[in-house]
């Protein structure tokens, strides 16, 4: 397990991924922002986010982060196939699955840790759809939500990234996540875009 | 395809032998979620593998309609996307009045929500009298539940908040009698009600219909039998009929796209072109 990452360097040889998904709960907004923001027009890679929020169908978080984001920003549709390069967010009220083929659905089983949609239920089936070229990043969160998810990555030698609880917002769910395996890096949120960014100039 | 490939072989083979002993076909739903619900099954039935599931519910018809009730999904509620509701009052209902009588069809039923929401819907408008209410569901204890019309009064709160944003006309208590910690409801609003056995992926059109409300079903559907379902619901509904999906099913993406037009676009409400 790594805690910092300096750049491109020797030392830190990244594999090549061909999405990354993305998990957080209470004061996700401003982490999903600040990390996001590290990412350059024309970005390559599909990345794909739960973030816990109230019900209300009609989010209004896509449009949020469409106005300040580079690239294509939207929420999940039922059978969309993902488009490299756009960044997706679970509608509120449904879970967000990736298929085997890589496309994506929606379902409303039950809901995970209170969560509808539920992060673990992306990252497991994420992890089957993409194996081992996954990368997986849970940040803050009040919650439990994610843990088992992102183990589930690395058990399918995908890569992970934890924030690092003493850093966030709310630690329970880094916690929840760090207590169950040791990721590949643990960050704060000012080192996990360049990673990112860094993630996608490998792959594309 | 990264899931294990044991898992993989055998979940295809467990759903292949359900449609050879008990037709029930989940061949074309959508993977993930099937997979996550056989999972739990394993963990009900304390499985180890698919493959000891797959014995137990072949050689045991008790067994598979409890794993049947795993399978489907009975999440539902009452004037659920209350917004839903009040659209098919302004937009659909001044078009279904001209109609001298109605036939609708509520595909996927589960225990009954949709049902007791369109009938109460339809009843205040004045045109339950001259409608006939086809529920259908592939789950027997679903529509068993569906012709109670017994709901836990857990959930009445939130329903009489979805009812009132809908566009409702009376006091929601008027629709139940409260007996302990559950709702009865008025059993004259299922007296035009026929709860059917039908299946989106393998039965057919049953009766020519006006309005179709399928919501939250197709979401669970592979492309090819979404096609199919809309393809039935093409031929049952009337010349100008009408289809109200979930909020986030479409059928613009559809082979059956061009064969509608939108009338409501956020609330999923279609029109037979």
């Amino acid at each position: 397990m790594k805690t910092t990452f300096a750049g491109a360097s020797a030392d830190d040889v990244l594999p090549v991924v061909d999405a990354i998904v993305v998990g957080a709960s209470a004061g996700g907004v401003e982490a999903l922002l600040k990390i996001f923001s590290c990412l350059r027009p024309g970005f390559g890679l599909p990345i794909l986010v739960v973030l816990h929020l109230p019900d209300d169908r009609r989010s209004q978080l896509a449009h949020v982060f469409q106005s300040r984001l580079p690239f294509p920003v939207k929420e999940a549709d039922d059978k969309e196939s993902i488009v490299p390069g756009t960044l997706y967010f679970a509608p509120s009220g449904y879970h967000l699955s990736v298929e085997t083929d890589r496309t994506l659905s929606l379902s409303q089983e039950d809901r995970v840790f209170y969560s509808r949609p539920s992060i673990d239920i992306l990252f497991d089936s994420a992890s089957d759809a993409y194996g081992e070229r996954l990368a997986g990043v849970l940040l803050t969160g009040a919650n439990n939500d994610g843990a088992q998810g992102l183990l589930q990555i690395k058990h399918y030698k995908g890569f992970t990234v934890i924030q690092d609880p003493r850093q966030a917002q709310a630690s329970t769910m880094p916690e929840a996540a760090l207590a169950l395996h040791s990721p590949d890096y643990l960050l704060s949120l000012n080192e996990i875009g360049p990673l990112l960014a860094e993630l996608e100039r490998i792959a594309c | 395809m990264h899931l294990d490939r044991n898992a993989e072989i055998e979940l295809r083979l467990l759903i292949e032998a359900i449609y050879l002993k008990y037709s029930y076909d989940f061949r074309d739903y959508s993977g993930a979620s099937v997979k996550r619900r056989v999972a739990h099954a394993l963990r009900q039935f304390d499985c180890s593998t698919i493959s000891a599931l797959q014995e137990r519910v072949l050689h045991d018809p008790a067994a598979f309609m409890q794993l049947l009730q795993i399978l489907t999904i009975p999440v539902s509620e009452m004037f659920r996307d209350p917004s839903h509701f009040l659209a098919i009052r302004q937009e659909v209902v001044p078009l279904l009045r001209t109609y001298p009588s109605i036939k609708v069809w509520i595909a996927g039923c589960s225990t009954g929500e949709e049902v007791y929401s369109m009938a109460i819907l339809l009843r205040e408008e004045g045109l339950l009298e001259r409608t006939i209410i086809y529920a259908t569901d592939i789950n027997p204890s679903s529509l068993e539940k569906a012709k109670q019309g017994i709901f836990s009064m857990e959930n009445l709160r939130a329903y009489t908040e979805n009812y009132r944003k809908s566009g409702g006309l009376r006091d929601f208590t008027d629709y139940y009698t409260s007996a302990y910690d559950y709702a009865i409801f008025d059993k004259t609003l299922r007296e035009n009600v026929t709860f059917a056995d039908h299946s989106l992926a393998t039965d057919s059109v049953f009766s020519e219909t006006q309005l179709i409300s399928c919501r939250n079903v197709l979401i669970y559907f592979n492309k090819k039998l979404q096609d199919r379902a809309f393809g039935l619901f093409h031929d049952s509904l009337c010349h100008r009929g009408f289809l109200a999906l979930g909020s986030k099913e479409t059928l613009e993406f559809s082979a059956y796209g061009t064969a509608f037009e939108t009338l409501v676009k956020p609330e999923r409400i279609y029109r037979k072109s």
